[in-house]
């Protein structure tokens, strides 16, 4: 063993970005990336269009195969049964014994399971891990009938998976709009009329009471509390998920919800750091931020900033910027920028506009002295480094409004909105801010790139 | 829904079956004056002689008349050559044309009836097929199942598909002969549109544009409301039908050189070819524009257009072998190779066929001036041997044919000379780019997957930088299939187009550079 060995238990993007930066930073460290998962690090996000047949398993690996060789980086294909983290050893379920001077716990996210009568039922799980995909795989081959319960992103991830293999689809969701704790109230109808139009049974206020089996242990029906009983074959739990930090239960790692760590992902113990999903900040990182961030973004950016401490003498703080996230709705894509809660109150100002087919719209939130706070985006994809940029420096919204044109970042000859969007807001606001025009030559050569300047 | 379409996949295969049983019909008899009608005066008096022990027997498939005819034929030169007689030794392949002129039966009696009852049933079913695609359905990418279908996937269906396709350019390109009773079935189509009878290569344009048709009226569907796949794919149908296929038969007819004025060296690789020079040169007014014309694409049409937008102006909106591509590839983009092996193999080749291109034509213009003996053999060992391992080998039977194995762009990829070209122009000197849309990118593999040039797209966007690479055909399909809108193509200026140390939005703690 070197006198550098970082083990990272977990390749999910916060540990691969964690590794891959140590190893752009310092040639010489020792790197082990431990996973019983895959082999490989594969994008979670694309677990869905393996099940819908839009590509296939190695497809989602980001990195080919030669990779990790390449960049000597190892990669350790086990079962962490426990870590002594005084003697600083992993001890695997096959015997094997791993020693670490630093180590990186990056064990990521499970599914919530409230404790639902019947949740273990066969035909019962959620969606996180590549096993929980080939379990669905297996649990949806011949049924008539799906239940999904709760309305997130991977709940819609799973509707558009099932009906993708024409599997009928009830959806149950405990809030009056769909995913209605993150999205205004206009936003949140707009994606449940999406997800109806593609035949989903979305059913509103509709919370789980009970999932009936058979005599064999497999589901057969669950029940609502409306007192419903729905027939069916498989049932999504998709009620969020939660730091997995099983492993580190009766250990002397302080965890509260998650790992406990401070701003430099150090935990409790020395030389044991926590990153991604399984983190858990002991004070919010930044204005508007959660103690446990559970995106694929800000993994990837605990994994580099992480990376930056091992590998400097001056330790950084993370700080992240303005807040960015995207998902897509079945054909909806949704991006957001900055701060968008789902409800506001004065002296906060917010601008809607919303297209005839109500398939395309724009939320703009604004303080009292008119400065943009955030946005949110359906179905026309904006420019990242244009609102990062007017959202730190406070851009007004008149100035912001009227430079669209350059956040735009639709395909070219994309169906424009803009002037629509402008005449609702020049009357909503008193205001005649004038379509930016083109000049022939402009519109001839093409579409224009944003300038950074 | 489903019957109507269910009925035009039938009717496509039964087009595609009669269309490949009718070179098996009919009955063949040649005779003097056949011969006569269809030989040089210079070869006339040997083939009748060769040819006459093949005189009023009738042969009842072509097989069997091909095989005496090409017996007789070159046992004549087989002793030629022995004697080392090489001025008498007949080079010219008179196999088609007298098996054509040789050939009757249902299909010369009918023509019309066999062409509707084999391209115009695979047509009609071709659209009956294609039209309700997605009917009722909102607009969004329809990638679902590609991976479990058999056709789209390399399943046996694909595999069946392939070898077809190549069986059939192996034929059309050296065995033309056996493809006889296709050509008489397109004949008054052919005297239609030109006032002569008509060639393989009518046969081959005609179907070619069809295909493009309608597997364009595929695409209609499977990207409604996306308006820039849309404008695109009705640009190929367009220079297709009118450019490729009616403008240059149109021109046979009023006795000009057959001329695809949107085609340019060194993809038209018999350009400066002495046949060709002769006749534009030969042909007045207009021929000399179809000279010039064809120089002023070579020397400013292409950098100037592919400066302002990228080499898709051509390869993706204007290009023959794009618009096949773009259409009748579409369902096989998916299976092009993304690792770094085939790109390296990529570049070797490519480059190498456009040196090759080059290298040909100086020497075929320096004998064009010169008039050298040495000289003129070597061109013509030249042309020979390129028109039959690139201009008919790689580009036809293998860029075509391979679409179910290795992707729909195999030829524009490892071979086209001209895409290499485009490509140098693209990379070095343009303003055309795709922007990565600062940290947006989760890194699914969408774009790579469906990236029919084999670029690892990703690779580029999950580190913020923006894909500049000479392959690039501007397809536009890696944005399409992105699920949270990273990649946009543009043409804007060309300071910043180029980010190799590009910075990742998002995070204050450190400057991140991938």
């Amino acid at each position: 063993m070197s006198e550098n060995t970082i083990v990272i238990l977990g390749n999910g993007i916060s540990g691969v970005t964690c590794a891959r930066h140590i190893r752009k930073n310092n040639p010489n460290i020792t790197i082990t990336i431990v996973s019983a998962e895959t082999r490989h690090f594969f994008s979670r996000t694309a677990l869905m269009y393996i099940y819908m047949g839009h590509m296939k398993y190695e497809h989602t690996k980001p990195y080919a195969d030669d990779f990790w060789e390449k960049n000597d980086i190892k990669l350790l294909f086990g079962w962490v049964k426990a870590i002594d983290f005084s003697n600083q050893e992993l001890n695997f379920e096959d015997g094997e014994v791993v020693s670490y001077k630093q180590l990186v716990l990056a064990t990521g996210s499970k599914p919530n399971m409230f404790g639902w009568p019947g949740q273990d039922l066969n035909g019962v799980q959620g969606l996180y891990s590549y096993q929980d995909l080939l379990n669905m795989e297996k649990n949806t081959q011949d049924i008539q009938h799906a239940v999904l319960v709760g309305g997130g992103l991977i709940g819609v991830e799973m509707a558009e998976m099932l009906a993708s293999r024409k599997i009928p689809v009830t959806f149950l969701v405990r809030e009056k709009g769909f995913w209605d704790n993150i999205l205004p109230k206009e936003e949140a109808a707009l994606v449940g009329r999406h997800i109806r139009e593609h035949h989903i049974d979305l059913k509103l206020d509709t919370e789980l009471k009970e999932i009936i089996g058979d005599e064999k242990g497999q589901v057969k029906a669950v029940k609502t509390s409306h007192g419903e009983i729905i027939n069916c074959q498989f049932v999504g739990l998709t009620a969020g998920v939660s730091p997995n930090i099983a492993l580190f239960k009766n250990s002397d790692l302080n965890t509260n919800r998650g790992i406990l760590v401070d701003d430099q992902f150090r935990t409790n113990l020395p030389n044991v750091y926590a990153i991604g999903d399984c983190a858990e900040f002991n004070k919010p990182p930044g204005k508007d931020r959660k103690n446990i961030e559970q995106v694929w973004y800000t993994g990837r950016m605990h994994g580099e900033t992480l990376a930056h401490n091992l590998t400097h003498e001056k330790k950084v703080g993370y700080t992240p910027g303005i807040w960015f996230n995207s998902a897509k709705f079945f054909d909806i894509e949704y991006q957001t920028y900055g701060h968008v809660p789902p409800t506001w109150e004065n002296p906060t100002r917010s601008f809607y506009w919303e297209s005839a087919s109500g398939k395309v719209a724009l939320r703009f939130l604004f303080d009292q002295e008119d400065r943009i706070l955030g946005m949110n985006a359906f179905g026309w994809r904006m420019r990242h480094e244009f609102f990062d940029r007017a959202i730190k420096e406070g851009w007004k919204a008149d100035r912001v409004i009227g430079q669209l044109d350059k956040a735009n970042f639709n395909p070219e000859f994309h169906k424009k909105f803009y002037k629509q969007l402008l005449d609702k807001y020049n009357s909503e606001n008193g205001t005649s801010i004038p379509l930016p025009r083109q000049s022939f030559i402009q519109k001839l050569i093409g579409s224009r790139s944003w300038n950074r300047t | 829904m489903k019957l109507l379409q269910n009925s035009g996949l039938v009717l496509f295969i039964i087009g595609l079956l009669v269309f490949t049983g009718i070179p098996f019909s009919g009955s063949y008899q040649l005779d003097r004056t056949m011969v006569r009608d269809h030989t040089k005066e210079m070869h006339q008096d040997a083939m009748l002689e060769v040819l006459e022990p093949i005189y009023e027997k009738t042969y009842a498939s072509n097989f069997s008349f091909i095989k005496d005819f090409n017996d007789f034929f070159n046992a004549y030169n087989e002793e030629l050559k022995e004697e080392q007689a090489w001025d008498k030794v007949i080079w010219d392949d008179y196999a088609f044309a007298l098996t054509k002129a040789a050939s009757s039966g249902p299909v010369e009696d009918a023509p019309l009836l066999f062409l509707a009852l084999s391209i115009g049933l695979a047509v009609l079913g071709g659209l009956l097929y294609t039209l309700p695609l997605y009917r009722n359905k909102p607009a969004g990418i329809k990638h679902d199942g590609i991976y479990f279908s058999s056709m789209k996937a390399r399943g046996w269906l694909g595999i069946i598909t392939g070898t077809y396709l190549i069986v059939f350019y192996i034929i059309l390109y050296w065995y033309p002969e056996y493809l006889t009773n296709l050509v008489i079935m397109v004949d008054p189509l052919s005297i239609l549109l030109s006032g002569g009878p008509a060639s393989q290569w009518f046969l081959y344009g005609l179907i070619y544009t069809l295909a493009i048709l309608v597997m364009g009226v595929r695409m209609f569907r499977k990207y409604k409301g996306n308006n820039y796949q849309t404008i695109r794919t009705a640009s190929v149908m367009f220079f297709q039908l009118a450019f490729a296929f009616l403008i240059p038969e149109i021109l046979v007819l009023f006795n000009m050189p057959w001329h695809d004025f949107k085609n340019i060296w060194p993809l038209d690789y018999s350009f400066f070819y002495e046949y060709r020079i002769e006749g534009m040169v030969s042909s007045g007014a207009l021929g000399m524009f179809m000279l010039i014309w064809g120089i002023i694409l070579i020397v400013i049409g292409v950098p100037v257009f592919t400066y302002f937008y990228g080499k898709r102006w051509y390869c993706s909106w204007v290009c023959g072998c794009g618009g096949l591509a773009e259409t009748v590839g579409d369902p096989y983009r998916q299976l092009s190779d993304k690792s770094l092996k085939a790109w390296q193999v990529e570049r070797y080749l490519v480059h190498g066929v456009l040196v090759l291109a080059v290298v040909m034509t100086a020497v075929t213009i320096t004998n064009y001036f010169m008039e050298f003996g040495m000289l003129e053999q070597a061109t013509n060992q030249f042309h020979s041997i390129y028109g039959f391992a690139i201009g008919s080998a790689f580009a036809g039977v293998i860029g075509t044919g391979f679409y179910p194995f290795m992707g729909n762009r195999v030829w524009c990829r490892f071979g086209c000379p001209l895409a290499a070209y485009l490509g140098l122009v693209q990379r070095f000197k343009s303003r055309f780019r795709i922007t990565t849309n600062g940290g947006q990118c989760i890194s699914c593999g969408n774009c790579s997957t469906y990236c029919e040039m084999g670029i690892d797209v990703r690779w580029y966007a999950q580190r913020g930088q923006n894909i500049v690479r000479s392959s690039c055909v501007g397809c536009g399909v890696c944005s399409a299939v992105c699920p949270r809108g990273v990649l946009k193509l543009e043409n804007g200026q060309e300071a910043g187009r180029i980010n190799d140390m590009p910075i990742i939005i998002g995070n204050e703690s450190i400057k991140v550079k991938s």
